[in-house]
């Protein structure tokens, strides 16, 4: 039963876009696969939220960027994440492509390629063609199908054997131009024994609607170690849907750092997929809603490797009337003996109306295993806000420290400086409003 | 600014859920003077502690309380800190993500007020020397609010709030419950040394014990809800010898409980 569907561009178009970028054959069979299928297959199946609702028409269309003088060129909104001197080891997509991405000649040295997905694409098409939509495939739902129809700017990170890169890569990704299509894809393989962090920040300026339909593979190799943290911070008429993927090899480890400080409606898919032994992925996850949006956040790991391990931890402040379904799915497949996989999922409501429902979910097929969940739901306790007024501390101020309490054991766990201290801002300035 | 506390507490009635609690207590407490209120379970006595700091659970239906002549009852229970009420509670609460040490801070500088805030070099200097003279292990500092502290450290936590707050009416709610005879030492001499003119202080025991340590200017007996009668050291002492009953028959009281059970 599905309702045809017009999509936001024709087979035409989406050729001729490839063509123009020279990309190779296979990426133009790969998009137009991929507008086919979106055609045809279903929208994500949700629980509890009703995405066919949501505003997904709004996908802009293709508008070739002008690349920028210098960062004072981008909206405040972006110019504030950056440090002017720090211009190395960065990548900036303004609306459909990238306008800026320079690497350091140490780290280029050392064979490391961090560049927009579309210009790797004309100099490193092997290195990308394993791995582009291996992960998250095209025809799992209509969202990923359209994504790889139309994607366009997105990072390539590849880091080779042996390399450790000690500083964080950035990536910044600015929406401000609603008619112009925004499907950034990052794409990451760090190869044996490598280690390499990645930080992002997804905002926007202005108000026209617009959906991002964003995916993120990460591929880990046998022992390697990758560290991937994201901020999104996009206004009240962005629709986001995220869709991340790691592939984690044997000993390997993936950090995932989700900051979800959106205004609009989004969901994101945050999964790990323990392929090897050994193999370890942890998740730290905090959200704040507000307004009307509705939100549904899903982390999982699925464990195929004996002796992996698994810790999920997700945190989300609902206020006004904000909707979040929040899933923590520890899958645990048959074979995969000594495993570990932890999950936690806590919602605090901070008023009647908002609304949080946590659903952990463990699937094991194996009986050696070890696994665990913890998911509460509730509001700020009147005990704690009584003690902390007994105190002298005002109610605003008492429940304020509260709700930054609740979030804390999770970002003062981060282990990024500089995004701790971006939460923390985002945090207060959407609890403030 | 020498500036003695005058606390005045009349006819005052308080219900949770409906059922009457306190049922008609007066009690005045001055600047300098340290009072004892003892009585069996059941009498009310942590009632009147939270009823006075103002928990939302307890309904005042009757009587006053005012703070150097202004209405406590009309402040919001954070008014009524600032005001210079302390109340070291029985059971404190635990709150994760918050650090001893901010918290504290945030307490103190809501009592400046805004743009008089304490230097943290001053702050971490005192609130560590009163860590020290509590014998407490500073590492505490820096762990979430109370959060996996047993009961007598939980307790020794209110007393070093109390002494770093500076207030000027101190309730101490069953202080005493949970404590060795070390650590009891420790917090009667904390309370000992903020003794003055301008403090008075309500010290609600169970135990005649503690008044060992902290000498009482006046003890009162509670029951059924009311101070029943007052005394000096002395009364404590007896007491401790003799329990409540000849109370009892002196008043002609045969269940000294609030009913039900407080």
């Amino acid at each position: 039963m599905s309702t045809p569907t017009i999509l936001p561009i024709d087979r035409n178009s989406v050729a001729e876009l490839s063509r123009t970028r020279q990309e190779p054959e296979w990426m133009t069979s790969l998009r137009l696969k991929g507008l086919e299928l979106a055609e045809t297959l279903e929208l994500p199946k949700l629980e509890k939220t009703r995405i066919d609702r949501w505003d997904l028409s709004a996908h802009g269309s293709y508008v070739k960027p002008e690349p920028i003088a210098s960062i004072g060129d981008l909206p405040e909104t972006a110019k504030s994440l950056l440090n002017e001197e720090q211009t190395d080891n960065l990548i900036i997509q303004r609306n459909s492509g990238a306008v800026y991405a320079k690497l350091s000649e140490e780290l280029a040295a050392k064979g490391v390629i961090f560049t927009d997905l579309e210009t790797a694409l004309t100099k490193h098409a092997d290195l990308i063609k394993p791995y582009f939509m291996e992960l998250v495939k095209q025809d799992e739902n209509k969202l990923t199908a359209l994504h790889s129809a139309v994607w366009n700017g997105g990072a390539f990170l590849y880091v080779p054997k042996n390399v450790q890169v000690d500083v964080p890569l950035q990536a910044l990704y600015v929406t401000d131009d609603a008619s112009a299509s925004f499907t950034p894809h990052v794409l990451i393989v760090a190869e044996a024994n490598s280690s390499v962090s990645y930080v992002e920040n997804l905002v926007s300026s202005g108000s026209g609607s617009i959906v991002v339909n964003g995916v993120v593979e990460v591929f880990v190799k046998a022992n390697a170690s990758v560290r991937f943290a994201t901020v999104h911070n996009l206004g009240e008429a962005v629709t986001d849907i995220s869709y991340r993927r790691a592939n984690v090899d044997n000993d390997a480890r993936v950090e995932w750092i989700v900051g979800e400080m959106n205004y609009g409606n989004a969901m994101s898919d945050t999964t790990s997929i323990l392929k090897g032994s050994g193999s370890f992925s942890d998740t730290k996850a905090i959200a704040v809603g507000t307004a009307e949006q509705k939100l549904n956040y899903t982390t999982r790991a699925v464990h195929f490797g004996k002796h992996s391990a698994s810790d999920m931890i997700t945190r989300a402040v609902m206020r006004d009337s904000a909707s979040a379904i929040i899933n923590g799915i520890t899958k645990i497949e048959k074979g995969a003996t000594g495993t570990n996989g932890q999950q936690t999922e806590k919602v605090l409501m901070l008023s009647p109306k908002a609304r949080g429902d946590a659903n952990p979910i463990l699937l094991i097929d194996e009986d050696d295993v070890k696994a665990g969940h913890a998911a509460s739901v509730g509001q700020v306790n009147q005990e704690q806000v009584y003690y902390l007024m007994s105190r002298g501390i005002s109610r605003a101020e008492a429940e304020r420290l509260i709700i930054y309490g609740f979030l804390a054991p999770v970002v003062s766990e981060i282990p990024i400086e500089q995004i701790q201290g971006q939460l923390q801002q985002l945090v207060e300035r959407k609890l403030g409003q | 600014m020498a500036n003695s506390p005058k606390f005045v507490i009349d006819g005052l009635r308080a219900s949770i859920e409906d059922k009457e609690i306190l049922k008609g207590l007066s009690l005045t407490i001055n600047g300098g003077e340290v009072h004892a209120i003892m009585g069996p379970n059941g009498t009310g006595k942590s009632t009147l502690a939270s009823a006075l700091m103002g928990h939302p659970k307890y309904e005042v239906t009757d009587g006053t309380v005012t703070f150097d002549g202004e209405d406590v009852l009309e402040m919001a229970v954070d008014e009524r800190a600032r005001a210079g009420l302390f109340l070291a509670m029985q059971y404190p609460s635990e709150i994760a993500g918050v650090t001893n040490s901010d918290f504290l801070r945030s307490a103190i500088n809501a009592r400046r007020g805004e743009g008089n805030e304490i230097s943290l070099i001053k702050f971490i200097r005192q609130m560590e020397g009163k860590m020290k003279d509590l014998e407490m292990n500073t590492e505490f500092a820096h762990r979430y609010l109370n959060e996996g502290f047993s009961g007598g450290e939980k307790k020794r936590n209110e007393i070093l709030q109390m002494m770093m707050l500076e207030p000027r009416l101190v309730i101490l709610d069953e202080i005493d419950s949970g404590l060795d005879i070390d650590a009891l030492r420790i917090v009667a001499d904390g309370v000992n040394a903020i003794r003055s003119e301008e403090r008075g202080f309500l010290i609600i025991t169970h135990y005649q014990r503690l008044l060992n340590y902290i000498k009482p200017d006046h003890v009162h007996v509670m029951m059924q809800g009311r101070i029943v009668k007052s005394g000096g050291p002395e009364l404590a002492e007896r007491l401790e010898a003799e329990g409540y009953d000849w109370i009892k028959e002196e008043l002609g009281i045969v269940d000294e409980t609030v009913g039900q059970g407080a």
